[in-house]
């Protein structure tokens, strides 16, 4: 027997054209995608363990530290990778990068007016556990404004990049945060439809929360899961 | 085992470069895992160069976007487990690369020339292409345009109208020393390039 990675999800995925976020009209393809029989480059990938990882790249409060810890609410977000078949997915890298409390990236294209904080840099990266867990602190991300239509602000949010398992398995996504009022006017969150968006909210934890210290949010991203095909027939 | 449903993709946004890029666009608190230097100095092989541009559906290059590759060594072997053959010394065969740092918003890659992977399949990289405005990221292909025979019989290529198969040739540019292939991606227009459903 050998494996081949499960289809993507059309029905939770988003739309490469998706009229109410305007970026996307000149940039999604258009014609439909050519089917591809899965071989070594799509069933392998690029594997990065624990030794990629510099000793503060989990805790973005610290990692960008100068002079004082940074301005805003501490977090910790934690959750665990999975596939489609709940197998944990260990040895998976994460990468984020987020704005800081105010709404404000570091980029340099980032002109949003508000304060830059000197002590938060807003990138970092872990690998999950043996039980597909991973495990961030952070500082809560602030709300901003971009340019899609009248008035238009980003929720808050974390951005997530993870590779999983093979090539084709590769995820970025966005994790949003519980009773978030803009979330309902954002057409990023929107892309996907009723039922599937509501699967990019974080949870609020009071287990995962640490006394005098951090709030926790718990969230566990599910990437494509493997299906098992008799050798040669695919 | 309990059945999960994925996890929506989301775009990248026009932030990435300091999470995901970060040497290239100088952001000194964290080190890159990846860059457009995929192959190491003992890496055997073939020195070639992948230099390309993201065009939008009015032709104008895309300046933050983000080209991935992912590709077999010089005899054909991939860095992964699933590979059950041994690897080539340093070589993981992964580039990274953003369109925001080149004043024609180009990305490269320096690396070697993958041979087959089977025996079947002609020589080929693997691209991942993801940008702001694009919500869920493209499969694409790199095939090289010296490799005219092994490309007729690819398996890949076959599969498409024989109109499109030329979008996924890199082409060698004689006129430059070294081997550099040139792959400019467009997202839309008469030229789409043909991307998978992988
Ligand atoms: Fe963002």
């Amino acid at each position: 027997m050998s494996e081949i990675i499960k289809p993507r999800d059309w029905s939770s995925q988003p739309s490469y054209i998706d009229p109410a976020y305007r970026s996307t009209a000149l940039r999604g393809p258009t014609k439909p995608l050519i089917p591809l029989r899965q071989s070594l480059s799509e069933l392998t990938g690029p594997v990065y363990g624990h030794d990629c990882l510099g000793p503060l790249d989990a805790d973005l409060t610290k990692n960008g530290r100068k002079t004082a810890d940074p301005l805003g609410e501490r977090i910790v977000v934690t959750g665990r990778v999975l596939d489609e078949d709940g197998r944990p997915l260990p040895n998976t890298l994460l990468e984020i990068w987020q704005a800081n409390a105010a709404g404000r990236f570091v980029h340099v294209v980032d002109q949003h007016e508000a304060p830059l904080d000197p002590n938060f840099f807003g990138g970092g990266r872990c690998v999950t556990d043996a039980a597909g867990r991973y495990r961030f602190t952070t500082i809560k991300p602030g709300a901003y404004p971009w340019g899609n239509h009248h008035n238009a602000w980003r929720p808050n949010h974390i951005h997530f990049s993870l590779f999983g398992p093979s090539f084709v398995t590769r995820l970025v996504t966005q994790m949003y945060f519980p009773g978030d009022p803009l979330l309902e006017l954002d057409p990023i969150y929107k892309s996907s439809a009723v039922g599937a968006r509501e699967r990019m909210v974080a949870r609020f934890s009071i287990e995962v929360t640490e006394p005098g210290f951090a709030l926790g949010y718990e969230w566990d991203i599910v990437l494509r899961g493997r299906n098992e095909t008799p050798m040669g027939s695919h | 085992m309990a059945k999960l449903t994925q996890t929506p993709s989301q775009t990248l946004g026009p932030y990435f470069a300091y999470g995901l890029t970060p040497e290239q666009y100088s952001y000194g608190f964290l080190t890159s895992i990846a860059g457009a230097a995929v192959a190491a100095t003992d890496t055997t092989g073939t020195r070639i160069r992948i230099e390309g541009r993201v065009l939008d559906g009015a032709g104008v290059p895309i300046n933050d976007a983000m080209i991935e590759i992912w590709q077999a060594d010089d005899q054909g072997r991939y860095a992964h487990p699933a590979d059950p053959r041994p690897l080539n010394a340093g070589f993981r065969g992964f580039g990274r690369c953003g369109t925001g740092t080149d004043a024609q918003c180009r990305f490269y890659f320096d690396s070697i020339k993958p041979a087959s992977v089977d025996g079947v399949q002609a020589p080929h990289i693997n691209v991942v292409v993801m940008m702001r405005g694009m919500l869920l990221h493209a499969f694409t292909r790199i095939y090289f345009s010296d490799e005219a025979a092994a490309n007729a019989h690819d398996p890949v290529l076959a599969t498409m109208p024989e109109v499109r198969r030329g979008t996924l040739i890199g082409q060698l540019d004689e006129s430059r020393p070294g081997k550099v292939y040139r792959f400019d991606i467009h997202m839309q227009g008469a030229d789409e390039t043909v991307f998978f459903d992988a």
